[in-house]
């Protein structure tokens, strides 16, 4: 270890203000395309799911749609 | 001789192999950036004229070469695209190019914090720093026209010829230090010839840099296939994959 103390590591020779404003801002930037790339993959897969249950959707009131078409015939 | 290669035009063969190869990124980027980072902040000695103020070096200088490095990757992708049609390359474009951008911003970012208490001034108008802000200029502009275009396979015609353009930057970057006066320092470890370091101080660069080019390529890779996903969401690839994360829910 170079630093004698932690508080001498945070105070970084009287360098603190730059170094951790350096190494804050680079962490949240990368932080933030990491959160940003994951966060866009889970929203593709929910479209996909979304989407899915759509088409379910739809497929099923066409059964019934044609159902209630084949009681209105025997009726008649 | 480049037989083996063709399969992975496909995109389901390329989102296989960007499978495969994510967990040894992201673990090496992880286990790379934690050794380098703790190394240079709180091991390495301290600069004789710079004090502890040339940490920032750990930062500045892995995140200034990938975001060259980056670059080049994205012109080659763009190159492979534009000649050679081949979709997947394209995607790569895409993928690479937020990338680069936020690691030219944090080159230009780390850049500043260190110069003002080394030069007196957080931004100079000289060749090194204007070209280095081009770059990132050139990296929003290639988003701006993937974006821009509703056809995507234009979009990428578009972003592919301005990413090939931009290329001539990267030697203007390079070279900015020996061609013009600048405040900047000369390069230390990328020429040729012993660098002008001490090994204590070099190492923890060296494994910086390698962590930084992990964590790139892994975020790269994972937009890649988040690409690949989002153009071909009804093909049956997709569609089966899908359906079987379903079943698994811990699935990543």
């Amino acid at each position: 270890m170079h630093f004698e103390s932690w508080s001498a590591f945070w105070a970084m020779g009287g360098y603190a203000f730059y170094v951790w404003l350096a190494f804050g801002v680079s962490g949240l930037a990368l932080a933030l395309l990491v959160a940003q790339s994951f966060y866009a993959r889970r929203s593709l897969r929910r479209y996909w799911q979304a989407e899915q249950a759509r088409q379910q959707r739809i497929a099923a009131s066409r059964s019934r749609q044609q159902q209630n078409s084949k009681l209105a015939d025997e009726v008649d | 001789m480049w037989k083996w290669l063709h399969p992975y035009a496909k995109t389901e063969r390329a989102y296989a192999l960007c499978g495969s190869l994510l967990p040894w990124c992201w673990g090496g980027a992880l286990l790379c950036l934690a050794v380098g980072l703790a190394w240079g902040l709180a091991f390495a000695p301290a600069d004789y004229q710079q004090g502890d103020s040339f940490r920032i070096i750990y930062l500045h200088v892995p995140s200034a070469i990938l975001s060259m490095g980056a670059y080049s990757g994205m012109a080659i992708a763009a190159f492979i695209g534009l000649v050679w049609q081949i979709r997947s390359a394209d995607m790569a474009v895409s993928a690479i190019a937020p990338v680069g951008a936020v690691v030219t911003f944090v080159a230009l970012f780390t850049g500043a914090a260190w110069g003002k208490p080394m030069w007196g001034t957080w931004w100079v108008w000289d060749a090194r720093l204007t070209s280095e802000l081009i770059l990132l200029f050139l990296y929003l502009g290639v988003i701006a026209l993937y974006q821009s275009f509703e056809d995507k396979q234009q979009g990428a015609k578009a972003a592919g010829i301005l990413a090939l353009v931009g290329v001539v930057n990267l030697p203007i970057i390079h070279y900015s230090v020996e061609w013009w006066n600048t405040l900047h320092q000369g390069a230390t470890i990328t020429k040729f010839g012993k660098p002008s370091i001490a090994p204590d101080m070099l190492w923890p660069l060296l494994i910086s840099i390698a962590g930084l080019g992990l964590l790139v390529a892994a975020l790269s890779l994972y937009r890649l296939q988040s690409e690949m996903i989002r153009r071909e969401m009804h093909r049956p690839w997709v569609q089966a994959m899908f359906k079987a994360q379903e079943g698994n829910h811990h699935a990543f």
